[in-house]
C-alpha cells in the first residue's frame, strides 16, 4: 500500500551524541536508522511500533523499523545521518540545500 | 638600503616645503647620508618628482566585525572591483568595502601606508585584529568604542572616577586598542529601547547619565592616561537639520579636552529640524578657527556608491527608515551597537548636493591646514579610493566649479563655494593627507621624514590633473621596502598593529571580574586580547 | 598529576560555551564540569594520542602523506575544499589561502546549514544582537524551526529562557516563551505558547504577521494553523520590550529557503518601527560563524565561492558542496574539519567516493572509507588552540588543556600551500 507523506529529518539527541565519534560509525547509524509516525498514521496504515516499512523517494528507497511518534497526520520523522539521506536527492533548486526538510515520500508496507 | 636622489620634498612638520633634497633609507628607516653606503644601496632617481610621507588616514572603517558584515550584505559591491589573484598576490572583492588583502593593496597604491580603524566594540576587538592581520602593506590602529559603556555609565553615576579610568587603561590594554572612540553618547544605549538622545542632557536609559558627562568623563580619563591621541568623538544628531548648533555645542565642551570631531560634514548641517537643509560650514569653520584645542576630519561625499556603516545604530535606523532597502542593526551587550545601509550618493540629488558642500567649504573655511584632515568616513560617505578627487577638487578651483555646476538646482541655490577662491597648495594637501593626522595620532615617527622616521614614503610624479597624480604614485616605500612602482602592488608584507600601553591600577579588575559575572555572556578571563594571537605589532607606552 | 582548566571553551555547538572546568591527567581528560551532554562526551572522549596518516587505507609517515595530498590537488582541474567549521580561523585563513593559490572552490558546512540565512541577509539585512542582549533585555524569544533542547541544550540556561540579566532579574518569569514548529518538540513543551504550522507555511505565516502587525485584516488566514494564536502572537511581537527571533533548520531546509529567512528578516525589521526585536541564527557547529566571517572577509562571500577564474565568485547552487558533487563537477576533495558522508544526499556522497579526496581532521572523526589521503590533527579548542566564532558572531580564544602530539590543522595547510603547483 503505497501514502504519501511529508518527511522531515532533524536531530535527536542520540544522534547529535553519536555525532563527534564519527557518523558513520555503526553506534551513530543505529541511532538514525528508524522513522517516527504519528498516532492517527500508525493506525490507517495498521502497523506497530517496531514493524519494519519502505520509505520511497525520488531519490531512494530504504526499510527501517516505525516508532511511535508526536507527529500530525501526513508528517514522518527521521534523524539526520546516513540513512534519511539515501531518501534526500540532491537536487537543491539553485540553493544548495537539499530537500532535507519537506521531502515528498511514500510509505509502502513490507 | 635606498637613495631617493633629486626629489621635491614636503615635509610640512620638519618645515620642509619644496625642497629639492636627498633622502636615505636604513633597516627600514631615515637615516642620514653617512650611515649609507651608497654603493649598495639603491638609488631611485626621484628628479622632476613630488615626495611626501606616506599617506596617513586618521578614520576609516576597514576590519571588524561592522564592516565585514558591510561585505556579506553587499555581494553586488563585490562585482564593482575584482581584482584578479597573481603569483604573489591574493584575489579580492569589493568597492566601497573591499575584501582584507585587496584593502591593503588598494590603499598602498594610493601611497597610504597608515590606516586607523576607527571604531571596535571591545567584545568583538578581536575580530577586528584578526582581520587587520590579513591586510598587508598598512600600519593600522584601533580606536575602542567606549561612550555607551556600562561599566562607564555606573562609575559615572555613582561618582567613582577612578574607577572608570582605571577601567579604561585595563579595557585599552585588554583590547591592544590604540585610542578612545565615542560614538554618539548615550544614544545606542537608548536605542536598545527604541529611543536616542537629542541634546548633550538628556538622560540615558537606566544610567540616568548623560551625554556631557560621559563626554567629558572620557576626555578627562583620555588626557590622564596620556594616550598618544586625544579623544576622538562622534557627536551627537549625525545626519540630522540643524545639528551643526548640537556640534559646536558639544567642541565648545570638549575644547580642553583638545578633542578630536570625526567626520564633521555628516555632523555640519544647519537648518530647521525637519526641513531642508543648508551647509553648516560656515558656522562649522568659525567656530574651529577660533579655537584652538579642536581638530576635525571631514568624511567628504564622494557621489557614486557608498557602505554607511556606523556604530550609530538610531542613526542608522533612521536613514533605513527614510531610503528603505537592506539595513543591518548590531546590538551590542554592555558596550555599544551599530548599523549598515548601502546608498548611493548622487550629484543631482539635491540633498547629496548640500551634504557635498558641506563638506567641501568645511576644508575651504577652516583657514589652518592642520586642523582640518581628508577622510571620506570610508566608506560612509564613499570609498577611499576618492581621496584624489577630493585632492583635485581642493587645488583646482576651475574643476570644482565645474562640478558644482552639475548639483541640483536647490543645492546650488545660495550656495557659498562658488565664491571660495582659495586652492590648497601641495604642502596644504601633505599636511591634510599625512602629517597632520599623524601628528594628531601622536605617531612620532609617522608623517614626517625626518632623521629617525619610519620610512614610509610616496613618491608623485607631478602632473596637471591633481587627481590622477595622486591616485597612482611613481613609487611607495613601505618600512624601507619598495612596496608600489607606478600605481601597482610589486610587494607586499605584513603591516604592524599599534596599540596604546597606559599606565592604570590593576586592582580594578576585581570590579571588572565582579561586572563580568553580571554582566556578560563571556568570562573575565577569555576576554583579554594577548599580543601573542595579533600578529605583529608596536606598543605604544603612554608617558 | 591532574591539572584543573577553568574557563575553557567548548566548540561542539554554536553556544561555544566558554565557563567549562577540564581535569586532565596523564594526558587524558578525566573529568568535565558544566558542559552539556555533547560537550562532554566531545571532551571525554578525545584521544590526543600519536596517529599515523594514511594513504588508501595503509599508514605511511608524515612526508608521504603531505606529499599525496598536494599530488591530489595538483592533478585536479577543480578542487573543492568543504567543510572548515569545526577548525579555527586561522585553520579557516589557509584553507581559503589554498583555495585562492590553486583556483579551487571553498564551501563551508554553512552549505547544508545557514547558507540560505546569508542569502536572505544579502536580500534585506538583519538586525540582530548578541546573545548577551538577549539575556538582559528580551522579554519575549520565539524559536521558529529550531530545538535547543536538543542542538543547543545550555541555550536556554545561559543566554534565553532562562537566563537572568539586567531588566530580566526573574529569568524565565521575566519572559514569554513561543515555539513555532511543524511537530511538538521537547523545546515546545517549555513554551509558553506553541504555534503548531502545517509543514511549508512558515512563509505565509510569517507574510501573516506582518500583516497583522501593520493592522490589516486578515481573510481566510494560512491553512493548518489557529489563526487565533497566528494574531496572539502578532500581538505579542509588537508589544514586547525587546524581541527575538532564533530560526534553525526549519526554516533553512523547507521549502522556500532564503526566501522563508528574509520574510522572517523582514517581519523583525518592520518590527522595529514599534518596538525593539532581533533575529539570531541558531549556529549549529562551533566555528561555522567563523567559516562566514573568514571566507567573507578574504573573498567579500560567506561561502559557495569559486576561485577557478582567478577572481572570488558566489554560485549557490553552482559552487555549494552537494551541487559540485552531486553534478559531477569537482574532480578531487579536501575536506576539512566535518563529516559530509554524514550529512549529504546520497547522490553527492556517492561522487565523493569516486573522486580522489583528502580528510584533514582529529583522529577518530577520520573517513577511511571516503579519503584516500587521511591527515589526522590535532582538535582545535582541546591541544590545537585558535579563534572561533560564536553563533552571534562574538569571538573567542580556543585554549589548549595539553600538548598537542599530532600536528594542528593550520601546520598541515600551511605544510601543503608551500608544496602545491600554483
Amino acid at each position: 500500500m503505497k501514502n504519501k507523506y511529508t518527511l522531515i529529518t532533524g536531530r535527536t539527541k542520540k544522534q547529535t551524541d553519536g555525532l563527534h565519534k564519527g557518523a558513520c560509525s555503526p553506534d551513530h547509524v543505529n541511532a538514525t536508522s528508524f522513522v517516527e509516525i504519528g498516532p492517527d498514521d500508525m493506525a490507517q496504515l495498521e502497523i506497530t511500533e517496531g514493524q519494519i516499512i519502505k520509505l520511497l523517494s525520488s531519490a531512494g528507497i530504504v526499510e527501517l523499523p516505525v516508532q511511535a511518534g508526536d507527529l500530525p497526520v501526513g508528517l514522518l520523522f527521521m534523524p539526520m545521518g546516513p540513512t534519511a539521506n539515501k531518501l534526500v536527492g540532491a537536487e537543491t533548486f539553485g540553493t544548495g540545500m537539499p530537500s532535507f526538510k519537506g521531502l515528498q515520500v511514500e510509505v509502502e508496507i513490507v | 638600503m635606498i637613495g631617493i636622489k633629486g626629489g621635491t620634498v614636503y615635509d610640512p612638520l620638519k618645515g620642509v616645503e619644496g625642497h629639492v633634497q636627498d633622502l636615505w633609507i636604513k633597516n627600514g628607516k631615515v637615516v642620514s647620508p653617512e650611515d649609507v653606503d651608497k654603493n649598495a644601496a639603491q638609488i631611485i632617481d626621484a628628479s622632476g618628482k613630488i615626495i611626501m610621507p606616506g599617506g596617513v588616514d586618521i578614520h576609516s572603517h576597514i576590519a571588524g566585525a561592522k564592516v565585514n558584515s558591510g561585505r556579506k550584505l553587499c555581494p553586488e559591491d563585490s562585482l564593482r572591483l575584482l581584482r584578479p589573484r597573481e603569483k604573489n598576490a591574493r584575489s579580492g572583492s569589493g568597492y566601497t568595502v573591499p575584501s582584507t588583502h585587496l584593502t591593503g593593496y588598494l590603499y598602498s597604491e594610493m601611497g597610504y601606508t597608515t590606516v586607523m580603524e576607527a571604531a571596535a566594540a571591545p567584545l568583538v576587538a578581536r575580530h577586528t585584529h584578526e582581520e587587520l592581520e590579513d591586510i598587508p602593506n598598512l600600519d593600522k590602529g584601533i580606536f575602542i568604542t567606549m561612550g555607551n559603556n556600562h561599566f562607564i555609565m555606573k562609575c559615572i553615576r555613582d561618582g567613582e572616577y577612578n574607577k572608570a579610568r582605571d577601567y579604561v587603561g585595563w579595557l585599552i590594554k585588554a583590547t591592544k586598542g590604540f585610542a578612545i572612540k565615542i560614538v554618539n553618547p548615550g544614544g545606542l544605549e537608548n536605542w536598545k529601547y527604541g529611543k536616542n538622545v537629542h541634546s548633550l542632557d538628556d538622560e540615558v536609559i537606566g544610567f540616568g547619565v548623560t551625554p556631557r558627562q560621559i563626554l567629558t568623563t572620557l576626555g578627562k580619563i583620555n588626557q590622564e592616561l596620556k594616550l598618544p591621541h586625544p579623544i576622538h568623538v562622534h557627536g551627537l544628531a549625525l545626519g540630522r537639520t540643524g545639528n551643526v548648533d548640537t556640534t559646536i555645542e558639544t567642541m565648545a565642551l570638549m575644547d580642553e579636552f583638545n578633542a578630536h570631531f570625526c567626520h564633521v560634514q555628516f555632523m555640519g548641517y544647519d537648518g530647521q529640524y525637519g526641513k531642508f537643509p543648508r551647509s553648516g560650514a560656515q558656522k562649522l569653520a568659525r567656530f574651529i578657527n577660533e579655537r584652538s584645542g579642536i581638530t576635525v576630519d571631514v568624511g567628504q561625499i564622494i557621489f557614486g556608491p557608498a557602505t554607511t556603516m556606523t556604530s550609530d545604530g538610531p542613526a542608522q535606523f533612521s536613514l533605513h527608515s527614510k531610503v528603505g532597502g537592506k539595513w543591518v542593526n548590531d546590538d551590542l551587550e554592555s558596550e555599544s551597537g551599530g548599523g549598515i545601509v548601502p546608498l548611493t550618493f548622487k550629484c543631482n540629488n539635491p540633498l547629496h548636493g548640500i551634504m557635498w558642500l558641506t563638506g567641501l567649504e568645511t576644508f575651504l573655511l577652516v583657514d589652518d591646514p592642520w586642523k582640518v584632515y581628508l577622510t571620506t568616513d570610508h566608506p560612509n560617505a564613499g570609498p577611499f579610493l576618492g581621496y584624489p578627487e577630493v585632492i583635485r577638487l581642493l587645488m583646482d578651483k576651475e574643476y570644482r566649479n565645474q562640478e558644482f555646476e552639475k548639483l541640483h538646482p536647490k543645492a546650488k541655490k545660495n550656495a557659498l563655494l562658488p565664491a571660495l577662491e582659495r586652492e590648497y597648495t601641495l604642502d596644504e594637501i601633505a599636511i591634510i593627507t599625512r602629517s597632520g593626522p599623524a601628528q594628531r595620532l601622536g605617531l612620532k615617527n609617522k608623517g614626517h621624514l625626518g632623521m629617525g622616521a619610519d620610512a614610509d614614503i610616496t613618491i608623485y610624479s607631478p602632473k596637471n590633473n591633481k587627481e590622477e597624480m595622486f591616485a597612482h604614485p611613481a613609487w611607495v616605500i613601505k618600512d624601507g621596502e619598495v612596496v608600489v612602482i607606478d600605481g601597482k602592488m610589486v610587494l607586499e608584507q605584513p603591516g604592524r598593529t599599534l596599540y596604546a600601553n597606559p599606565k592604570y591600577d590593576s586592582a580594578i579588575e576585581d570590579d571588572i571580574r565582579a561586572h563580568f559575572a553580571e554582566s556578560y555572556t563571556i568570562a573575565f578571563d577569555n576576554y583579554p586580547i594577548q599580543t601573542e594571537h595579533i600578529g605583529l605589532c608596536e606598543k605604544i607606552d603612554c608617558e | 598529576m591532574s591539572q584543573v582548566f577553568q574557563n575553557i571553551v567548548c566548540k561542539f555547538c554554536g553556544c561555544l560555551c566558554d565557563d567549562i572546568t577540564i581535569e586532565v591527567e596523564d594526558a587524558r581528560i578525566k573529568k568535565v564540569k558544566k558542559a552539556c551532554v555533547s560537550g562532554r562526551g566531545y571532551f571525554l572522549d578525545y584521544d590526543p594520542s600519536d596517529v599515523k596518516p594514511m594513504i588508501d587505507g595503509q599508514e605511511v609517515e608524515w612526508d608521504e602523506a603531505i606529499a599525496a595530498a598536494v599530488d591530489i590537488l595538483d592533478r585536479a582541474d577543480s578542487p573543492l575544499i568543504y567543510g572548515l567549521s569545526s577548525t579555527s580561523s586561522e585553520g579557516q585563513r589557509k584553507a581559503a589561502k589554498l583555495a585562492d593559490r590553486i583556483g579551487a572552490t571553498i564551501d563551508s558546512t554553512s552549505s547544508v546549514c545557514h547558507f540560505p540565512t546569508s542569502q536572505a541577509f544579502q536580500a534585506v539585512g538583519e538586525a540582530t544582537c548578541t546573545l548577551g542582549e538577549v539575556k538582559d533585555r528580551a522579554d519575549l524569544m520565539v524559536f521558529w524551526g529550531c530545538n535547543p533542547m536538543i542542538a543547543h541544550p545550555r541555550h536556554f540556561a545561559r543566554y534565553s529562557a532562562n537566563a537572568k540579566g539586567m531588566l530580566t532579574k526573574n529569568g524565565r518569569k521575566d519572559r514569554t516563551v513561543v515555539v513555532v514548529d511543524v511537530r511538538p518538540t521537547k523545546t515546545s513543551k517549555l513554551a509558553d505558547h506553541f504555534l503548531q504550522i502545517k509543514p511549508g507555511t512558515d512563509y505565509e505565516v510569517m507574510t501573516t504577521l506582518r500583516a497583522l502587525i501593520h493592522g490589516k485584516k486578515i481573510g481566510k488566514g494560512v491553512e493548518g494553523v489557529d489563526m487565533q494564536q497566528v494574531e496572539q502572537l502578532a500581538d505579542l511581537m509588537k508589544s514586547c520590550r525587546y524581541g527575538v527571533t532564533f530560526f534553525g533548520m526549519g526554516l533553512t531546509m523547507s521549502p522556500g529557503r532564503a526566501y522563508n529567512i528574509a520574510e522572517l528578516f523582514t517581519l523583525v525589521a518592520e518590527l522595529n518601527k514599534f518596538t525593539r526585536f532581533s533575529a539570531m541564527p541558531m549556529r549549529g557547529h562551533g566555528n561555522v560563524a567563523g567559516a562566514d566571517q573568514v571566507l567573507a572577509w578574504l573573498s567579500g562571500y560567506p561561502t559557495a565561492v569559486s576561485m577557478a577564474c582567478g577572481v572570488p565568485k558566489m554560485g549557490p547552487g553552482e559552487f555549494t558542496s552537494v551541487d559540485m558533487l552531486a553534478n559531477k563537477e569537482a574532480d578531487a576533495a579536501l575536506i576539512i574539519a566535518s563529516n559530509p558522508a554524514a550529512h549529504f544526499p546520497q547522490a553527492a556522497v556517492k561522487h565523493l567516493k569516486s573522486i580522489p579526496s583528502i580528510h584533514i581532521a582529529p583522529a577518530g572523526e577520520c573517513l577511511p572509507d571516503i579519503a584516500n589521503v587521511i591527515l589526522p590533527t590535532a582538535c582545535c579548542g582541546i591541544d590545537a588552540p585558535g579563534t572561533a566564532y560564536r553563533m552571534d558572531n562574538v569571538p573567542l580564544r580556543l585554549q589548549t588543556v595539553m600538548p598537542n602530539i599530532r600536528p594542528t590543522d593550520e601546520e598541515i595547510l600551511s605544510r601543503i600551500i608551500k608544496a602545491v603547483k600554483q
